[in-house]
């Protein structure tokens, strides 16, 4: 009993006290800005190993990114990720950060499905499936409940069935192998029937794209209600970016 | 006939030899040499695969010998058409089964003999596409008192898809047969379709995410062998790739714990230990701006050289988090409503984990000393010798103490290694381009935290990357599961799968 009070003594008050204004350290990766200095657009581009580079002008889709950063390390004057980690959206436009635009990322609200303003303010249920996930994703999932991200005290918890869900959170690219899985899952969820992406392979494929063993055909058919980009993720975008979409 | 040298060639991790001087055997002398060496207890199988060359199809297999640190690799070619039939080696050295079983799926070769032939992921290049992965053959037995629970691929927590199918007398689990290929994303194949190298060292880093740092290892060490550059040798780098190896190890260990007392409903550990997790890796975020470790390692050099900054960091880490982690973890492992959960649950014995081939951590908790780091040394492990943690009871709570015990193990190699590491050059800058050595077979041996990682990587006559393999340690591992399952409750499934903590996606590929 005295042990149990040592242990929780010594470790003090784990938890942020507000997620909306933590801070990352200054070397993580994530919304770049790309300055307006002049480069060679085609071989900052030929660098990326998704794609994710677009060019004329020059923009960054973070739906593709890797946020491996060696973009900014070929070009430091050009491209500079920023600690900046609410990077979530709810459109996939909004994911593109264009040459010299240093603005957040924003969550439309009016694109945000009325419903889910109305009924989900306190209280959110999730249904995580896998389809092709690294598992890096599904430990930072995890990690939003632990001590420190907390996230139950919001009202937003994973359960163990789709029945229970308000919405699904998808991680990987979709294998071929899962797709059917991924489906009926979806099917089994009531309405609203909320589509999560999180991390760079759901959002795009990333690395993937173009695998002949992934099957992206699920998403051709429902509207995305938010991106959430990383690799992996990091919770505090993840806990951000659903907050302000259920933001009342 | 072991170790003659007209059968096989021997060969260092990491090392790169051409093609040619892989002595090519006919099968039976092929199958002759294997099982020779196989059964001898030092010797084990590291990889052994099927890669299409020529019109033909050559299997290539690599023994390692614990007790010299080299490598026996021999092949043998036969023709790439499916209904092929050889015999099996799995018949008389069980461990090969993964092996064989992912030869017969991809080039629809019949092993005679073997008693569990069957498919592995149902790769999207499989040999036969009429075999889906809904027409998974099950094992089942009939009797008026077995039911069946099947369970997956979509679990109730937030983790990978695996599909698990228990058959039951009452609560007692007789057997669990574990069907997995739901994550396979075509891996391999994608190394050779992205030609360039921030591709596939991204892929490398993706093949199983929890293991970016180790999987990455491989990739790298292979492709600094393959183009002989200067960082094969560097110190100082060996140093830093350790580290950050060391800290993977760490924060995934403490995760699990954390997941394990969660699974015996211990809320303190539970919360402690995922606390504790959030330092370490929070560290590695400090070192290169990611917490899994992406984006760290690279071809020929380093972008995230340590400095004097980081080593007092991870000073000020240690203090702290050796205090709190013995707190917890005497806690824990002292706790009776712990032990008891933990204790002689999921018990897999010695030579049951010897007859599979386990490696890594499931092969150290019941009795058998594997570790790459230890018989075939890479990166600092040449210079600074570790010594692994072994247990024998093969249980729950073997699996449990094993981890506290590589952990602090762990933590001692870091003292070590920053002791040492400024004193050295600096090491070198990444390269983005290598040249490979052409016509050339390459092997590299990591021992990431689940156990030992092997990637082989084969080039053609323009040094063209011909062939690149991965084995997961999770190939082997899976099967000490289904093991441990048996005569178990079925109520301690979970706790048993977090124990072991396998990798779907890098069994899948």
């Amino acid at each position: 009993m005295f042990e149990t009070f040592k242990i929780w003594q010594h470790q003090g008050k784990q938890f942020i006290p507000d997620v909306t204004k933590a801070t990352l350290t200054e070397i993580f990766r994530g919304r770049p800005e790309i300055s307006t200095e002049s480069v060679n657009e085609a071989e900052v581009a030929e660098l990326c190993p998704t794609s994710a580079i677009l060019t004329n002008p020059m923009r960054i889709d973070l739906g593709r990114c890797t946020f491996c950063g060696e973009c900014e390390l070929a070009y430091p004057k050009k491209i500079k990720f920023t600690n900046d980690h609410k990077i979530a959206a709810n459109t996939r436009e909004a994911l593109i950060v264009k040459e010299g635009d240093t603005s957040p990322i924003k969550i439309d609200a009016n694109a945000v499905r009325k419903e889910i303003k109305s009924f989900f303010g306190n209280s959110l249920k999730l249904r995580q499936v896998s389809a092709g996930g690294d598992s890096a994703n599904e430990w930072e999932l995890g990690a939003c409940s632990n001590v420190n991200f907390d996230m139950s005290r919001f009202g937003i918890d994973f359960v163990a069935s789709p029945r229970q869900a308000d919405g699904i959170v998808i991680t990987g690219a979709i294998s071929t192998n899962m797709a059917e899985a991924l489906q009926i899952t979806y099917d089994a969820m009531p309405f609203p029937k909320l589509i999560i992406l999180v991390g760079t392979e759901a959002i795009s494929g990333g690395i993937f794209e173009g695998s002949p063993a992934i099957d992206r055909s699920f998403l051709d058919k429902y509207k995305v209600d938010l991106y959430v980009p990383g690799n992996p993720i990091h919770p505090l975008t993840f806990i951000n970016g659903i907050l302000t979409m259920i933001a009342k | 006939m072991i170790g003659n040298a007209e059968n096989t060639i021997k060969i260092r991790n990491n090392e790169t030899i051409s093609l040619h001087n892989i002595p090519l055997l006919p099968y039976h002398k092929f199958y002759d040499t294997a099982s020779a060496l196989l059964g001898q207890a030092h010797y084990h199988c590291v990889n052994y695969y099927g890669f299409p060359y020529k019109n033909s199809l050559h299997l290539i297999c690599a023994v390692a010998n614990d007790h010299d640190r080299t490598i026996e690799i021999f092949s043998c070619q036969i023709a790439n058409e499916s209904g092929i039939h050889l015999e099996s080696l799995t018949a008389k050295h069980y461990a090969m089964h993964c092996y064989e079983r992912e030869i017969a799926e991809n080039f629809g070769v019949v092993f005679t003999n073997h008693p569990w032939l069957k498919p592995i992921r149902y790769p999207h290049d499989r040999a036969n596409k009429s075999d889906t992965i809904n027409t998974y053959p099950f094992y089942s037995i009939a009797g008026d008192q077995i039911h069946e629970v099947g369970v997956g691929p979509v679990h109730a927590g937030v983790i990978e898809p695996g599909h698990f199918r228990f058959i039951c007398n009452g609560e007692m689990v007789l057997h669990l047969e574990i069907q997995l290929g739901w994550q396979h994303r075509g891996i391999e194949h994608l190394f050779l379709k992205k030609k360039k190298l921030l591709e596939r060292t991204t892929l490398a880093e993706n093949i199983t995410g929890d293991t970016a740092v180790g999987h990455n290892l491989a990739f790298v060490s292979l492709m600094e062998s393959l183009g002989n550059l200067p960082a094969r040798y560097d110190k100082k780098l060996g140093y830093e790739r350790a580290l950050a190896l060391e800290m993977e190890r760490i924060g995934i260990h403490v995760g699990d714990l954390s997941a394990m007392c969660t699974d015996v409903a211990f809320q303190l550990g539970s919360a402690v230990f995922g606390a504790l997790r959030t330092p370490i890796i929070n560290y590695t975020q400090l070192w290169c701006g990611n917490r899994f470790g992406k984006g760290f390692l690279r071809t020929g050099g380093t972008n995230y050289p340590i400095n004097e900054k980081l080593i007092s960091k991870l000073q000020f880490l240690f203090d702290d988090f050796t205090t709190k982690f013995n707190e917890i973890s005497v806690y824990t492992f002292n706790l009776p409503s712990v032990l008891s959960r933990f204790e002689g649950c999921g018990t897999v014995t010695l030579k049951q984990v010897k007859l599979i081939g386990a490696v890594g951590m499931v092969a150290r908790m019941a009795g058998m000393v594997r570790d790459i780091r230890h018989t075939h040394p890479f990166a600092s492990y040449t210079d600074i010798p570790y010594k692994p943690a072994v247990l024998t009871t093969g249980d729950v709570y073997a699996r449990g103490v094993l981890r506290k015990m590589e952990i602090e193990k762990s933590t001692l190699y870091i003292q070590t290694l920053k002791q040492n590491v400024m004193s050295l050059p600096e090491s070198p800058k990444p390269v983005y381009k290598v040249n490979l050595a052409p016509e050339s077979f390459a092997i590299s041996l990591v021992e990431g935290w689940r156990g030992e990682i092997c990637h082989c990587a084969i080039t053609d006559e323009d040094g063209e990357l011909a062939h690149y393999k991965v084995k997961e340690p999770s190939l082997h591992n899976w099967l000490g599961l289904a093991l441990a399952l048996r005569n178990t409750e079925i109520s301690d499934f979970p706790i048993n799968n977090k124990s072991f903590d396998l990798s779907y996606c890098g069994y899948d590929l």
